[in-house]
């Protein structure tokens, strides 16, 4: 991304796995205001797909998803 | 218009832990998804709601040889125990969970034996009418 995004809080849900990732993703949005931006780090198989579908299906945005070796980056935007 | 809240309706007939993870992880990420979870609990499902009994959960006859194992490697995970599980997702607000009446009956189960965190006891009626307009419907 051309422009750093300012990240209001961050998730740390490396080693864990599913129902976690999701389930406190959406904890960490809750917590978020309308405009802030959550990172999400994980390393589940199953986070990209997941915690995707999961942003989509709330109407939030997912601004940007970053691979690093095992690891993904998620920027997940609150807009309601 | 908003989108309607969608709904899972899962009749929880086992008791066994391989099973109630199925149900408390579908559970737990329809409740971060916005959906109703709406949890039907009878006969082994049910003796599950037995105040102390989910803290003893384990692997069903045929894989009980794994049960340690699997016990040993959920605490590495960090993987939440199936009673955490059902305790957020009733904080989320969209969990409801049903006792069915005639187990309650056969295993001598009384309302004061069961977990706080039941919502109704209720029979098949009370079931297919959830069920009647459920988005998804399980049995596990």
């Amino acid at each position: 991304m051309a422009e750093r995004v300012k990240i209001h809080r961050e998730l740390d849900c490396l080693g864990l796995y599913c129902p976690e990732p999701v389930f406190r993703t959406r904890q960490e949005i809750d917590k978020l205001a309308v405009g802030q931006v959550l990172e999400v780090i994980a390393d589940d198989p199953a986070a990209e797909e997941d915690i995707t579908r999961l942003v989509k299906r709330l109407g939030h945005q997912l601004l940007e998803l970053r691979k690093e070796r095992d690891e993904i980056h998620l920027l997940i935007k609150k807009v309601k | 218009m908003p989108e309607k809240r969608k709904k899972l309706a899962i009749i929880v007939h086992s008791g066994t832990l391989d099973r109630l993870f199925c149900a408390f992880t579908l559970g737990s990420t329809a409740a971060a998804m916005d959906m109703e979870t709406h949890l039907y609990f009878t006969f082994w499902g049910l003796n599950m709601l037995v105040k102390g009994a989910l803290e003893k959960a384990g692997l069903p006859a045929t894989y009980k040889h794994l049960e340690q194992q699997l016990k040993k490697k959920l605490k590495e995970m960090k993987y939440p125990t199936p009673y955490e599980m059902l305790k957020r997702m009733k904080a989320s607000g969209l969990l409801k969970i049903y006792a069915c009446s005639p187990t309650m009956e056969m295993f001598g189960i009384r309302k004061e034996d069961l977990i706080p965190e039941i919502d109704k006891i209720a029979g098949a009626a009370a079931f297919l009418d959830v069920a009647s307009d459920a988005d998804i419907t399980l049995l596990v």
